[in-house]
């Protein structure tokens, strides 16, 4: 680290024990370190309430003591209208259009690593750093690769892979290399002076403080009774509202009537236009591949064609091996080696070469093994 | 570092740090009746009669509290109490736009909390207040005023208020008028008995005192129902046991302050209309927000709006180039909001937002004021660059 040239890095401080410690170690390398908490609530609520969320008055007290005790500048920036216009509106879109969208990846791709790191670069700042568990490997060439964090069980690329190479040329992530537990990274953040140390992790939506994403949706959207019906199209009961639902849910289903085999049944299918959800037993699930749009390459994008990488299709999802081809539309075709089981449209799929981040793409449409395209 | 934040808090005065420093170390209750709090007793009535004669007002005049947010609170809701309690028609409120939040989120505490109705005074393009603009308005009904307040000088963009002028037409009517004079004292001359004001709010830190130190300087006709209840020590208004340390030496700072205000005023008067000079030869374009008339802005007020840029990201650029000012606006959870004073002068919102102040004080030097005219040129383009997120 020593040898590193020292630059004028904007960290991103959410108020939580990532963040701070990542700022924190950006310091020690020798950077000039300013720290900056993102205000993404326009409402920001002056107590916890229940769940941890990230637009609270006290974590930005919270990310102000930290800078604080690393001896750094702090700035609180109002990111509220960029944050409402390009994550919270697109969630509620994506759940209308009957998809599941991941906010995280979105806020990374449009707030963190866009409007932030544009305002960063403007201002003469050479990098923004954040509390990610994931790791950027600069080539001999001069060109950029995201791999995953050293330790698998943290690593966090997934909501990274929407990073292009000019943006990934711009991002530290100082706790990539970690191979420590989170208990080491508390104990790293008492050494430091963090009180952050204790508190506990942030998780789930940051704007759905009470972590009810389905009482939030039905506050945005309404409510709306539709059917939900099986594989044939028989009504089997009803429901207040499709958005309420993701592909490969189980519970909340409220079905009198048992299947006819007596096992579970899951939902398959979510059609806004009709408002309808459809629901079946686990093999329906399986999905053998999906096509893929708006992909976005992390490094160099691949040669159009056919190859095979290794795929993950949630935030802390497993890797499934993939073919993957790419058309000349720029769409993917991927055909997964075993079938895979709840998959949404809306979700992002990230591919990985080894522990390289290839790139991600949003998933469209998905084939199934027995029925046609969902 | 350059300092250029003194309307913020200025470096105490070594007089103030000595007479401080002497106190913390003398026991006594100045409300005790024996030895030791007659001893502090007479301690805080030689300063009490120190700081009313610096500001010309009778030593039983001064209610300490703990600082201007303090002196504020009392004087703008103990007054519309008390002139409630004595006639309930009274709910009318008349405060100019321009006040700082110890008195303007007091008076829309009134209007929320205690059904006042409040009239916000038309100001110029300098943040003033016109006596006639108050005429007017009391005349609307005179009888249902509780009370009016202006503040002496404003905290952001400098611009000092008729004082004299509209304590006359309040007093005219019966009305008690409030200022708010945090910012004047020291810098501009600020006689209680002349402005005929019935209370004005003064504070120690920002003139060289220490913190948590302030008094409302109250006309001995007015009793304001209090907000702090307890012991009574001071008239019966204010409660809570004195502070002998912080009392003498925000008197020793305050006699300082007066005593060297012509000084101050000529000195930093100059150094700042240097500031002004140059902070405008690098950006052209910067809009110089208060009275451009010398005579009727605080001498050591500079404040600038820069089209296009952020006041945020001013600050930032110029933080890390070592120097310290302020957006002057409020902050809600750290988030900059445009300020309330510089709206009111009727700038723009997008102007609004990339203001900075630059205050200078008792240990501000030329080298300060280089420093700044180098580096501003350089921040205002690359914030431009940054833009308006």
């Amino acid at each position: 680290m020593t040898d590193a040239p020292r630059l004028r890095v904007l960290a991103a401080m959410s108020g939580g024990v990532d963040s701070a410690v990542a700022a924190a170690r950006a310091a020690e390398a020798g950077h000039d370190v300013t720290g900056v908490h993102l205000a993404l609530s326009e409402n920001p609520k002056s107590f916890r309430t229940g769940a941890r969320g990230c637009c609270t008055i006290e974590d930005s007290h919270d990310a102000r003591r930290a800078a604080d005790v690393i001896g750094i500048p702090f700035y609180v920036w109002d990111l509220a209208e960029r944050f409402r216009e390009d994550v919270v509106e697109d969630f509620v879109a994506e759940y209308e259009a009957g998809r599941t969208p991941n906010p995280c990846l979105r806020c990374n791709e449009k707030i963190k690593f866009a409007a932030l790191l544009d305002k960063a670069l403007a201002l003469g700042f050479d990098a923004v750093c954040t509390g990610h568990y994931a790791t950027v490997v600069l080539r001999e060439d001069g060109s950029r690769e995201l791999h995953r964090a050293s330790d698998m069980a943290k690593d966090q690329s997934y909501v990274l892979g929407v990073l292009d190479d000019r943006q990934l040329a711009h991002a530290m992530f100082p706790l990539g290399d970690t191979r420590t537990t989170k208990t080491e990274i508390r104990e790293e953040a008492a050494r430091r002076g963090l009180f952050v140390a204790k508190k506990p992790d942030s998780h789930d939506i940051c704007f759905i403080a009470d972590g009810d994403t389905q009482g939030f949706l039905a506050k945005r959207l309404g409510t709306a009774e539709g059917a939900i019906v099986d594989e044939s199209g028989n009504r089997l009961g009803s429901h207040d509202g499709a958005y309420g639902f993701t592909i490969g849910q189980r519970k909340g289903l409220r079905i009198g009537t048992p299947a006819a085999d007596g096992k579970p049944r899951y939902v398959l299918d979510i059609s806004p236009v009709d408002n309808t959800v459809t629901v079946g037993p686990a093999a329906s699930l399986d999905v053998t591949g999906l096509t893929a749009i708006r992909p976005r390459w992390c490094g160099r994008p691949p040669a159009a064609g056919t190859a095979t990488y290794t795929a993950q299709l949630r935030a802390h999802g497993g890797e499934t091996e993939v073919s993957a081809e790419l058309t000349d539309a720029g769409e993917l075709h991927l055909t997964f080696t075993e079938p895979v089981r709840g998959v949404a449209p809306g979700q992002a799929v990230v591919l990985y070469d080894g522990t390289r981040v290839v790139g991600s793409a949003t998933i469209a449409t998905t084939r199934r093994r027995a029925a046609a395209e969902a | 570092m350059v300092y250029l934040d003194h309307a913020a808090t200025t470096p105490m005065l070594p007089e103030a740090v000595q007479a401080m420093t002497a106190q913390l170390t003398v026991t006594g209750n100045a409300s005790s009746l024996h030895a030791a709090g007659r001893r502090a007793r007479r301690t805080v009535e030689e300063a009490r009669e120190s700081l009313a004669a610096a500001l010309g007002a009778r030593p039983s005049e001064i209610v300490f509290t703990a600082g201007g947010t303090e002196a504020d609170n009392l004087a703008v809701k103990g007054l519309y109490w008390s002139r409630r309690a004595a006639d309930p028609a009274r709910v009318r409120v008349l405060a100019s736009p321009v006040e700082h939040h110890a008195v303007l989120d007091a008076v829309e505490w009134l209007a929320t909390h205690e059904g006042a109705h409040v009239e916000w005074l038309p100001v110029d393009s300098y943040g003033r207040v016109h006596p006639d603009a108050l005429r007017e308005a009391v005349l609307r009904n005179p009888a249902d005023v509780a009370l009016a307040t202006v503040m002496w000088a404003n905290n952001e963009i400098g611009t000092l208020q008729p004082v004299r002028e509209l304590a006359d037409v309040a007093q005219e009517f019966g009305i008690p008028l409030h200022s708010d004079a945090v910012q004047a004292v020291g810098q501009t001359e600020v006689d209680f008995a002349a402005s005929r004001l019935a209370a004005m709010t003064v504070s120690g830190h920002k003139l060289g005192g220490p913190y948590g130190i302030g008094a409302l300087v109250l006309g001995r006709e007015w009793a304001p129902v209090p907000v702090l209840h307890g012991g009574g020590q001071e008239r019966q208004v204010r409660s809570g046991t004195l502070d002998t340390p912080a009392i003498v030496a925000f008197a020793a700072a305050a006699r300082h302050a007066v005593e060297h205000r012509e000084e101050f005023a000529r000195e930093i008067g100059g150094l700042r209309d240097d500031l002004i000079k140059a902070v405008r030869a690098a950006a052209p374009d910067a809009v110089l927000g208060g009275d451009p008339d010398p005579a009727g802005r605080l001498p050591a007020n500079a404040h600038f709006s820069f089209p296009g840029c952020e006041g945020d990201s001013l600050l930032l650029l110029l933080d890390a180039r070592g120097i310290a000012c302020s957006t002057g606006s409020a902050c809600t959870a750290g988030v900059a909001q445009p300020s309330h004073v510089v709206l009111a002068t009727g700038t723009s919102p997008e102007l609004a937002r990339g203001t900075l102040r630059f205050s200078l004080g008792h240990t501000s030097t030329a080298e300060d004021v280089a420093a700044l005219a180098e580096a501003i040129g350089p921040v205002v383009e690359r914030a431009r660059q940054a833009g308006l997120s």
